[in-house]
């Protein structure tokens, strides 16, 4: 259990921290941008809300493999697939997660509105200074809440990794796995035991994110 | 702007009362009898064709469900509503007859599988299986050995062939045979062990038969489960299954049946 719990918060980490840096850019220009087309994105970073993740992990496992798009790229390394293996799990976990990020910190940059970013610019501030030192800040509250959310989803992630993990122990085997692997073997003491602690983290994590809410919302 | 809401409901409400009405006066269809049966998945496609081929004979609907034997008794054990269980081994039904959940006496092997070791690749698994001891593959696909007799099969083969300790960490777990299979058509394993079942009208790939003095023999046993205990239509099904015609079709799926 150790192995998994660890394994568990390292995939809920990297994965936040993939999706800051991809998810708060993508929610910055879907916040402002107008026309059919921005609609068409926000929809497909919709999709894993409503998708069952065995549809994603389905697509993931095709994708990942030796007859994907990425094949050629993985031959370089010397692997056949990311399939089975840590870092397909973050990519995974990235596309599962990824509407949980990019929601709150869209919905926070549009209660923004420009205004102060075009102040920042008739200041003589560059663009990507201005978005650094003023509207990052100010878009803060619905950063933390997309950041704990995508964090706390991925804690939870079952499906997608149950259909790209193949159950490695230390490598792709999450608390989620072996809930049901303990549930399956008739080891209730043990599934009881971790399902206890990610109720209970969850019910923290989530409490975080509403106090914060409520923080932000008072300022 | 504040009257809008109420019409609209009314028209709803209306439409929905009407579609009731509809459903009340339509002839109830008549009813076929069905029995519902948690099929191991390496039985899925020879019970598919029996489910058929006795639904034709005898009118009444087979519900099937596939997954791993392990999986099923955990169901079962909490109330799961199958009444037939086509277990990939012999442990599972006879443990549910022994606290009562199935009956004893209606034990009985439908089918005495074999063990392949399979890749989607073609050539990739000689006539000897000696692509095993090469080493010169990245993943080795297994079914759960906890939750599914032909991944314990599997592990067996390995250790009889002394090869365990050497592919260990290169061994991925599907959850069931089937998912393993999956991994090794998909090409994310290169290749892995499944059943005879699975691959035996497999066009492409290439293959092993693992030999059967490798692994103990994966009998597989079917019983009546106490949710069908008064339903002839289990009953039923459970008795076409032992009926030559029946073992033929197992048969044909590459299984041994006894006589």
């Amino acid at each position: 259990m150790g192995a998994a719990a660890v394994l568990t918060l390292e995939l809920a980490s990297l994965t936040t921290l993939v999706l800051l840096m991809l998810g708060v850019p993508l929610a910055w220009g879907l916040a402002y941008a107008k026309g059919w087309w921005a609609e068409v994105v926000g929809a497909v970073v919709s999709l894993p809300l409503v998708l069952p993740p065995t549809v994603l992990g389905f697509y993931l496992l095709i994708l990942l493999g030796p007859n994907g798009p990425f094949a050629p790229l993985l031959s370089h390394f010397g692997l056949t697939t990311l399939a089975f293996s840590f870092p397909g799990l973050v990519i995974g976990s990235c596309v599962y997660s990824l509407p949980f990020m990019v929601q709150p910190v869209r919905g926070a940059f549009a209660a923004l509105g420009q205004g102060a970013w075009e102040a920042a610019l008739t200041l003589r501030a560059t663009p990507l200074d201005a978005f650094f030192s003023v509207t990052l800040p100010l878009a803060r509250g619905g950063i933390a809440t997309g950041a704990l959310l995508a964090f706390a989803h991925t804690l939870g992630e079952f499906g997608v990794v149950t259909m790209i993990g193949g159950d490695i122990p230390g490598k792709t085997d999450v608390l989620s796995i072996v809930i049901f692997d303990d549930v399956e073997n008739l080891d209730w003491n043990q599934a009881g035991r971790i399902s206890a602690v990610l109720a209970l983290f969850s019910f923290l994590v989530i409490l975080a994110t509403l106090r914060l809410g409520h923080r932000t919302e008072r300022t | 702007m504040k009257t809008t809401g109420f019409p609209l409901n009314c028209r709803a409400l209306g439409f929905a009362a009407a579609a009731l009405a509809l459903l009340t006066v339509l002839p109830a269809p008549a009813r076929a009898a069905s029995t519902s049966i948690a099929v191991a998945a390496n039985f899925t496609v020879p019970a598919k064709r029996l489910a058929a081929a006795f639904a034709q004979k005898t009118g009444d609907n087979v519900v099937l469900s596939f997954g791993s034997s392990g999986q099923f008794v955990t169901e079962i054990t909490q109330g799961a509503p199958y009444e037939v269980f086509l277990s990939a081994d012999a442990v599972r039904p006879e443990k549910l007859a022994a606290i009562g959940l199935a009956s004893k006496s209606s034990l009985f092997t439908y089918a005495v599988g074999k063990l392949v070791l399979y890749s989607a690749k073609p050539g990739y698994v000689d006539a000897a299986g000696k692509v095993l001891a090469s080493g010169k593959f990245a993943h080795i696909a297994i079914a759960d050995p906890k939750a599914a007799p032909y991944g314990a099969a599997g592990i067996e083969a390995l250790k009889a062939l002394g090869l365990y300790d050497t592919v260990m960490s290169k061994i991925v777990t599907g959850k069931s045979i089937a998912q393993t299979y999956e991994f090794i058509a998909t090409g994310n394993a290169e290749l892995g062990f499944v059943a005879l079942s699975q691959v035996i009208n497999a066009k492409g790939g290439s293959q092993w038969l693992v030999p059967a003095a490798d692994y103990q023999p994966i009998v597989q046993d079917a019983v009546l489960l106490k949710a069908g205990d008064n339903d002839p239509v289990a009953k039923a099904f459970l008795a076409y299954i032992k009926s030559p015609e029946a073992l033929a079709v197992i048969r044909s799926y590459g299984y041994a049946t006894k006589p």
